[in-house]
Formats: structure tokens, sequence, C-alpha cells
């Protein structure tokens, strides 16, 4: 369960080159990212900061959940997209729609990226911008949005995604206690392991 | 067919891969093949590291650098640190691992959805992975390929193996005559203008009917590559002749004794007679035309004979909005003719049409023309070889008596993470795959064409219709 701050973001098809542009994917970590979220759009040209855009302005500079139109994270595959929010302090993507890279690269990072309906989304967000600061709980466990008041809002998830979000699972840990399934894979299609393709490697 | 049920290609691919199935999770896919770049893969080698793993088969990883490596002189040093220490890292890991990198040096290196299929790595029927969204290209050859983020790349490193959801299959199926002129980026791009930018998020795309078979590779790489525009998870087309003539005679291919029976095997690689997809839908191309985009998505696509479109006439809110917010950032007005919009920059290249045909078609635009003085042109070969056979038919000395630059493999202008950038406010026609705000620099106006309307554009100085050079 996590109760947080609503930062609305109004647009629809946010690509992952505006959640964090190209120039501060040379890094080689995997954290450090927050400052460049939405860089284009919270820095002005010359460096300083536009005081317009949404997580610039109080009370959103320590929002923890995002509120944005549908097909959230299209364009390419770069985690470093889920980094950066994570990083910010977002805990939670609620949109109409998630791109499927995009998607899986949130739940690698516990980062629950939630489809609720456009209809709901559209109402949120007409509340997020009158009535800021709009705080709400999501629960993972239960599958629903609420508010201080009431209940809002459910949403789908599948069961597996729902644990892994819920008890950070170690993914590679899961697929590797299937090793043997996988050797056996491997010897039914190379039955003689020198013939291991391709060619030469 | 699997046991008697007609089957689509994905189920078929699918199926074959399949190493283990538990209710309620992911399916979990053997990988054939893990191609590696420069930008993704340092953090999984690290996460690696931290846990104490291996990598599983790193004969079966391939790896280059291609996203930020510079595209001119190759013997000065990389002057940005950053980039510099990226490909550094991966060489530490190649090397530290087993793994086969075709290093800046090598004159198999080139961006990697380019030099795959070009060395024979790419094979119908495998399953692809890839820290790359753009790997949808190798699905030309009938194989499932699909991007992955950093975890995942991590993930197929220490297992061979990736955990995913069965996607639905989806049909594109392209009727009629393509229209002399019209290039495989056109349709593509219609198609994308057509379902828009979402339409196939959680599908796999399969392109059929007569105008996919009447495709080159080269012309299948390009539509399959822009699949993920449409938010497709892969784009394919069936393997036939066309794909097994290409084949032969690579570098990392079957040998001519494999290719015999591996040709077999593939001929079965179809969707078959009274198979289902999930959602099909048919676009007759007959009367297509040239297409160009004016917005900041891939969606956001007309006709070159077509204007800007009027954001007052969208009828969804959501779509207006986005069209307004697109049409300022892209410094244009409603109604202007696509045809008279000027531009200051011309780039060909990119894995979505950095090959040789597409230069190709660049050459045959230009011969004895000019590039316009108010425009800077460049192209940036999609591979190292594909350089080397443009220098040997000449078109590198089209290209630079036409007045463009002319320079080494790589990304370059497509992501501009090298130094090949737009200024902000600058205008490019670009046979690329993204023009959203900022991709190509920041405040930079990237209108997406194919490479035959880019080089009448060079030459024109305003966006341009090819047929009419």
């Amino acid at each position: 369960m996590h109760t947080g701050v609503v930062a609305p973001l109004d647009r629809a098809d946010i690509d992952t080159d505006q959640i964090i542009p190209k120039q501060f994917l040379k890094s080689v970590d995997r954290d450090g990212y927050g400052d460049f979220l939405f860089h284009d759009w919270r820095k002005e040209e010359g460096g300083s900061t536009n005081p317009e855009f949404v997580l610039n302005k109080e009370p959103y500079r320590g929002a923890s959940i995002l509120l944005a139109g549908r097909n959230f994270g299209c364009g390419s595959s770069r985690e470093h997209a889920a980094w950066a929010l994570r990083d910010f302090g977002f805990r939670a993507i609620l949109a109409p729609s998630f791109a499927d890279i995009f998607r899986e690269n949130a739940d690698q990072n516990g980062l629950a990226a939630l489809s609720l309906e456009e209809d709901v989304v559209r109402e949120l967000l007409a509340r997020a911008y009158s009535e800021a600061p709009l705080s709400l709980t999501v629960d993972l466990e239960e599958r629903t949005i609420a508010d201080s008041d009431a209940l809002l809002a459910s949403f789908e998830i599948d069961d597996f995604r729902q644990m892994c979000l819920l008890e950070g699972l170690d993914r590679i840990g899961l697929t590797l206690r299937q090793a043997e399934a996988i050797s056996s894979f491997e010897q039914q299609r190379w039955p003689n392991r020198s013939e291991v393709p391709p060619k030469s490697f | 067919m699997i046991g008697d049920q007609p089957s689509t290609l994905l189920d078929k691919i699918w199926n074959s891969h399949l190493v283990h199935a538990d209710p309620g999770a992911p399916d979990l896919l053997y990988v054939d093949l893990h191609l590696l770049h420069e930008v993704t893969s340092a953090q999984a080698f690290e996460g690696l590291r931290v846990a104490g793993r291996t990598v599983r088969r790193p004969d079966l990883c391939m790896a280059t650098v291609d996203h930020n490596i510079p595209t001119t002189d190759r013997s000065l040093p990389v002057l940005d640190s950053l980039a510099r220490r990226q490909m550094e890292v991966l060489r530490e890991n190649a090397q530290g691992h087993g793994i086969r990198l075709f290093d800046v040096d090598d004159e198999r290196q080139g961006i990697v959805h380019v030099i795959g299929p070009e060395l024979g790595l790419t094979r119908p029927g495998m399953v692809i992975v890839c820290g790359d969204s753009h790997t949808s290209t190798h699905g030309a050859f009938g194989a499932l390929s699909f991007g992955i983020g950093t975890s995942e790349v991590e993930h197929v490193l220490a297992t061979q193996c990736i955990p995913q959801r069965r996607p639905k299959a989806m049909e594109i199926r392209l009727e009629g005559d393509r229209p002399p002129g019209i290039s495989a980026k056109d349709l593509i791009l219609a198609v994308i203008g057509e379902i828009g930018v979402s339409g196939a998020v959680g599908h796999v795309v399969e392109y059929t009917g007569p105008v996919v078979g009447s495709l080159s590779m080269e012309e299948r790489m390009t539509i399959c590559n822009m699949s993920i525009e449409a938010g497709a998870r892969a784009g394919m087309i069936s393997p036939d002749p066309t794909t097994f003539e290409y084949l032969r005679d690579r570098e990392f291919g079957p040998n001519s004794e494999e290719f015999v029976n591996l040709k077999m095997e593939w001929e079965s690689l179809k969707t078959d007679d009274g198979a289902t997809f999930d959602r099909s839908i048919m676009m007759d191309v007959s009367d297509l035309e040239p297409q160009v985009t004016w917005g900041t998505n891939p969606g956001m696509v007309t006709e070159i004979s077509g204007s800007v479109p009027d954001p007052c006439r969208i009828k969804d809110e959501k779509a207006r909005d986005s069209a307004e917010r697109a049409l300022e950032y892209m410094g244009l007005q409603p109604g202007t003719p696509m045809e008279s919009i000027n531009v200051d920059r011309v780039f060909v290249g990119s894995c979505t049409n950095g090959r040789l045909e597409d230069l190709r078609e660049v050459a045959r635009v230009l011969d004895g023309r000019r590039v316009h003085t108010d425009v800077h042109a460049m192209v940036v070969p999609g591979s190292t070889a594909v350089r080397r056979q443009a220098e040997s038919e000449g078109l590198d000395r089209i290209f630079r008596e036409a007045g463009f630059e002319w320079r080494e493999a790589g990304c370059s202008m497509c992501i501009g993470m090298n130094p090949d950038t737009l200024s902000a406010g600058e205008r490019c026609a670009s046979t690329t795959n993204r023009n959203f705000e900022g991709r190509q620099g920041r405040g930079g106006r990237t209108h997406l064409v194919s490479p035959a309307t880019a080089a009448a554009t060079a030459v024109a100085g305003r966006l341009a219709d090819p047929r009419s050079c």
C-alpha cells in the first residue's frame, strides 16, 4: 500500500525520449537519473528551471504518483526511463495504457505501472489540477485506488505481476530454478554440443 | 500446423522455443541470438557480477558499438569521455565473458540491426532479443525478435531465456499494387498513420499480402523495423525464396550443406490457412503517395502533396491537444503545404534506412544534382560493410559531388548520442524512425521521410516529391 501526492501530466503518448533524453544514457550506473527526468520539460534551454512544469511546482516536487495520458512510455527500450522515474521518487504511474517494454522495465524496478479506465484517469486528472495536492492511496494487494474519503477505482493486474511488485522477487533467480529444463531444451536442440549454431560462435 | 491445428507463424516460433510454462506465470522462452551494444548492457553485466552469476551462452551473444561512436575519422580518439567509457566497458565485458565483439576498427562493425542480417546471424524461426526497441527489424526474416530493457538483458545473459507473456497476433495485410516511386518507408509510415502509435500495443504484427511478398529483404527490414512505432511487440514476415536467397553465402550463415536442410525447416514457417489472428487489418496501397511526418510522433504523417493538418478538425480531444502541441514544437501553421516547408538539414542513415538499397536510391535521385546551398546534408551508412560496398559502386562519389557528407557507420543523428545532432530550431528531413521532441537534438524538428524523398528534399531545400525530380 502506498499513499502519496499525485502529479498530473495530461499528455498522451509520452515517449521515453521525453522521460529521459539520450544525453543521459551514457552512464554505466543504474541510479542517479532523477535530476534528468523529463529534462527538456523541466529545464529551460540555458539550464534554468522551467517554473511552469508540474514537477517544478509545489506541492508536486515531492509527488510519488504520476498520472498521465494513454500509451505512456512509448518509444525506446531504455530502462533509464524507469530508473529516472524511480530515482525522482515515483512509486506508481497511473495511465489508461502503457507501452509494452516500458511496463516491463517498470515492473523490473518495483515501479507500479497501473492501467486505469480512461474515464477514471480523466476524473482524477481534473481533481489533481483543481484540488492540489491530491493525495491517493494505491493498494496493490486489494487492487484499488482511494483517497482519504472513499474508494475511487479498482484496477486489473495479473497475479504474477502483482506478486513480483509486492515481493520484489529476483526474476533471474526464478528462471534459474528451471536450470534443468533449460539444459534439457539445449540438449534436445543440439544433441551434439559441437554442432551448436550459429557457425563459429 | 501444430498437431492438427492451423497455427500462426508467431505460435510456431513461440511453441518451438518454450522451455517452461507455469500456469499464471509468463512462459519461459529460449533465446537463439542475443545482440548487445554499448548503451544498454553495462548495468546488466554489473548486475551479473554483483550477483555472482555468469553468462550462460556467450557463443549465442554478439556485441558491437553503434549508438554513441563518432561517424568522423575513426583514427582519432573519442572526445566524449562518457561515451568512450561506455565503449571501454563493453570491450571489458565482452572480453571478460568471451563474447564476440565487432569493435570500432572491425570491418564488420555497424548498427546492430544492420549487421545481424548482413552477417547471416539473423535466421528464420529464431528468437532474437536486444536491448534496443528496433530489434523488431530482424522479424523480416520470419524470426520473433523484440527489444528488451537492461534488467532483461541481464536475465538473458544469465539464463539464455526470457520470461514473456504470449502477445496477441495481428495481421496487417497490404493489398493492391504498389505504385512506382513508393518505398517501403512510405508503406510503413502510412500503416502507422492509419493505426496510430499505440495501434499495435500488446501484439506481434505479421505483415502479409502480395505487396509484402514482392519486397526485397532490405525493404522488409524497413517495414519490420518501424513496427515498434505502432507500439507492436514485434513485426514479422514469413520467409520465402527472397529470404532464402538473401541468406546464402553470409559469413556466419549456414554452409551450403546445412542450407538444404534448413531451407526445408524454414519453408514451414508460415501462418497456416485457417489459422486465426486476434486482429486483422487490410490496407490497399494502390493510391499511396510518398509520406512525410508533420508532428512529433510517427503517426502524425501525411502525403507529400498534402498540408499541415488543422488541429481544430480533429474530433478526439487528446489527439487534438497532441497535434496543437506538436505544431507549436515544429513551428508549423495549419494548412501549410508540406512541399513549401524549407529544411536546414537532411540525414540519410539508421537501422531503418541505412542499407545499400537505401543509399542506391538516394544516389539515383541525386545523380548530377547539387544539394541546395541552404542545406547541410549527410549520409551515414548503416554498417562498415555497407560503406565499403557503396564505395565500390561509386555511390560515395555521387554523394560527395552533390554536396553530402559521407560518414563512417553508426546510429548517428537517429538518436544523437554522438556529436551528430540538430541545433534548436533546425529542421531536418530524416530517413530515421522517430520524430519525437528533441530526438535528434533539443529543439530540433524532424520530418521522417524515405531515402528518395530525403534526396529530393536535399536538392530542393524544401520537402519535395522524389517522383517529380
